[in-house]
């Protein structure tokens, strides 16, 4: 009988514990929506959004609007009257120097020009990161440092002697000039860029195919490639925006009519004769940036999965 | 006829190390190295971490250049060739599958580099997935394979090479308990059907124990001992495999010989061991300042004791485990371990009574650590 009186009290016990621990919190806890930490987060990310975002509303306002319009001074208010006049002509009939037919020439030159610059860049350094990672040779180390100290020079220095090296060589004032030296300049940053990526890459890997016979180029070609394609995207990234925008090379290595389309819209807002057509300025400058732009727009998502990929070991 | 000896025959070797030395820089890793693996042998090499036995294999395998010393692969001199022309397969601890293909292409890959005919390729790569049992698994990319089944498509991926010698590096250390046990056997079967000379390098003595025909412990890039499991376990060369192998692993007792009653005997803070029935090529001289090491299995306890010579000690602490009990006792100053049967059970405290088996036991030298 006393077992039986214990084990009740021991049950009712245990029942009144069970009812007071039921009335606590219980589950996850609730969370604030508008706590003090939310809004100062989404507020200071909105003030950083306006601050990139106004001029950007500024210019496409202005680049629709009709010169009348502008002489009003308020550049903030929206087009009374949208027109796309002033696109056109940024792109088909803007002058710069001795020709009128606009931005069009400079867009296809520097489509020209992007396109094998970006091939043969990320190639080459994607080849030396691969075999500074995975085939060291003595001095390997020494190369890639010196390769790195490489980035550290300010371009300026660089622009005369190799002036005379391409002059020498006949290829002055040519896309093939041009190309060379952007896969040079490219090199120090997308060589880091590629080298640690392959090094994150597990070497069993590498000796895997080593001992299936597969030699340098199959190695790099049917292993290394296809397990790379974050790290190319962000290579293409960099190489695409830089390229484009790259002004100093465009306008120091390439004749007037090979000019890049950055050179040539500094030629057409900087023209010092007759008005300043601002709303053909802001189209020419828009149609400009767009190339990057949607670049970053496409692959946005890539390159950040690539930027983290090559940023675990290195 | 007049038949001239040949000079450097490797008869029945089918993998000769010859004075192997390996340095980066001024870190010596392999010194002088030398090991004969017998034609159809399952070697393996056996050491921890930096020892030197990943190094070894990358040698053999031609994956790392020795800087000094050669290497024959079925009598053939490989030490320049490349990994591809020496007759090898290899399977990595971390599978290493080239994740973008499927389990075929990773199995052709070696093949379809070769340059060999299609029919062929899919000859071979049917053969090894039936033997390997991952037919249903061919067109999967590894991705969507289990540790165990991707490090059985690695196995494979050295099995359609169609080669003389395999070569494993840690293969199973990636796995779970069971299926390490459940892929150990396969292997073993996979040797047993193939007959193929194995090198097969890890930290787990079990594993070691269970696979091999010999085993070469290695310890700062020296073979220790290279022997069969039995002679490893029973018969260690030196103090470190003493100590390496066997888990429990070993007791030592530090003491020296002396002469008591014409005889020598170990004796240590006092208490005197005899050494009937162990066998050694030494006289054992008195004065002598040496180790003994007895197995927690090869003590008798109370019941067991047959006759031998007796000593008393007091449980100190007590490990069930199961199929085994492991007792801890204390013994003229030393703790030691004694492996009893599972039922049998000890207060702490209580008083027992040993018998060491010597025929069983070894003797070390306390300054040189070989054994006497």
């Amino acid at each position: 009988m006393a077992d039986v009186s214990t084990l009740k009290t021991v049950a009712a016990g245990s029942g009144a514990a069970a009812n007071r621990l039921s009335a606590g919190p219980r589950g996850r806890k609730p969370k604030r929506v508008l706590s003090r930490r939310n809004i100062m987060l989404y507020g200071i990310l909105g003030l950083a959004a306006l601050y990139y975002l106004l001029p950007l509303y500024v210019m496409v306002v202005t680049s629709l609007k009709g010169m009348p319009e502008i002489r009003l001074g308020n550049i903030f208010s929206p087009p009374v009257e949208i027109t796309f006049e002033p696109w056109v002509k940024a792109w088909a009939e803007a002058c710069t120097g001795l020709n009128c037919d606009g931005l069009s020439r400079g867009f296809w030159n520097s489509v020209k020009i992007m396109i094998p610059s970006v091939v043969v860049s990320i190639f080459v350094a994607s080849v030396t990161g691969y075999s500074l990672a995975n085939w060291r040779f003595k001095g390997s180390e020494l190369f890639f440092s010196i390769l790195i100290i490489g980035a550290f020079i300010p371009y300026q220095v660089m622009i005369y002697p190799i002036v005379i090296v391409l002059r020498e060589l006949g290829i002055y004032g040519t896309l093939t000039g041009l190309i060379i030296v952007h896969t040079i300049f490219g090199m120090p940053i997308l060589t880091l860029l590629f080298r640690n990526y392959f090094a994150s890459l597990p070497e069993e890997l590498f000796k895997a195919a080593r001992i299936d016979g597969a030699g340098f180029w199959q190695i790099y070609g049917r292993i290394m490639l296809p397990m790379s394609l974050p790290i190319f995207v962000v290579a293409m990234i960099l190489q695409v925006t830089g390229i484009w925008n790259d002004f100093l090379f465009g306008v120091v290595f390439t004749r007037p009519d090979t000019y890049p389309m950055t050179v040539q819209l500094n030629n057409i807002v900087n023209s010092v004769q007759g008005v300043k057509e601002y709303n053909v300025n802001m189209a020419a400058t828009l149609l400009t940036g767009a190339v990057p732009l949607i670049v970053y727009f496409l692959s946005g998502r890539l390159f950040v999965r690539g930027i983290a990929a090559g940023a675990v070991k290195g | 006829m007049n038949v001239v000896p040949m000079q450097f025959s490797k008869a029945n070797h089918s993998v000769s190390v010859r004075d192997l030395t390996l340095s980066f820089g001024a870190l010596t890793v392999l010194g002088n190295l030398n090991l004969d693996i017998h034609d159809g042998e399952f070697l393996v090499l056996l050491g921890s971490s930096g020892c030197g036995k990943s190094t070894l294999l990358n040698c053999i395998a031609g994956l790392l250049e020795p800087t000094e010393g050669q290497i024959f692969i079925k009598d053939k001199n490989v030490t320049w060739e490349e990994p591809k022309d020496r007759g090898i397969g290899m399977v990595f601890q971390s599978y290493a599958l080239y994740p973008q293909m499927t389990v075929e292409k990773n199995l052709s890959f070696g093949l379809r580099v070769a340059g060999m005919p299609k029919e062929d390729i899919a000859k071979r790569v049917a053969r090894a997935a039936e033997i390997l049992q991952i037919e249903p698994l061919l067109q999967r990319k590894p991705a969507a394979l289990s540790g165990g089944q991707r490090q059985r498509v690695a196995i494979g991926r050295a099995l359609v090479r169609d080669v003389d010698v395999f070569l494993f590096d840690e293969p199973l250390s990636n796995l779970d308990a069971k299926l390490r046990s459940e892929l150990r056997v396969e292997i073993k079967r996979l040797h047993q059907q193939l007959k193929n000379t194995m090198i097969y390098v890890t930290h787990d003595q079990i594993e070691a124990l269970t696979l091999a025909d010999r085993i070469a412990i290695m310890k700062s890039g020296v073979i220790q001992q290279l022997a069969d499991p039995v002679t490893i376990y029973n018969r260690p060369n030196n103090l470190f495999v003493a100590g390496f192998i066997g888990s429990p692993s070993m007791n030592f007792l530090r003491g020296e010989l002396v002469e008591e009653g014409g005889r020598t005997v170990f004796s240590t803070h006092g208490v005197s061991f005899s050494l009937d029935g162990y066998e050694t090529s030494e006289t054992l001289k008195a004065g002598r300042k040496v180790v003994l090491g007895v197995r927690p299995e090869h003590i008798k306890v109370d019941g067991d004791l047959a006759g031998e010579e007796v000593h008393e000690a007091v449980v100190d602490i007590e490990e069930p485990m199961g199929a085994d009990n492991l007792i801890w006792l204390k013994l003229a100053g030393h703790t030691i371990s004694v492996r009893v049967g599972g039922a049998r059970r000890y207060a702490i405290g209580a008083e027992v009574r040993l018998g060491f088996d010597m025929r069983m036991a070894s003797v070390f030298d306390a300054g040189t650590e070989e054994r006497i």
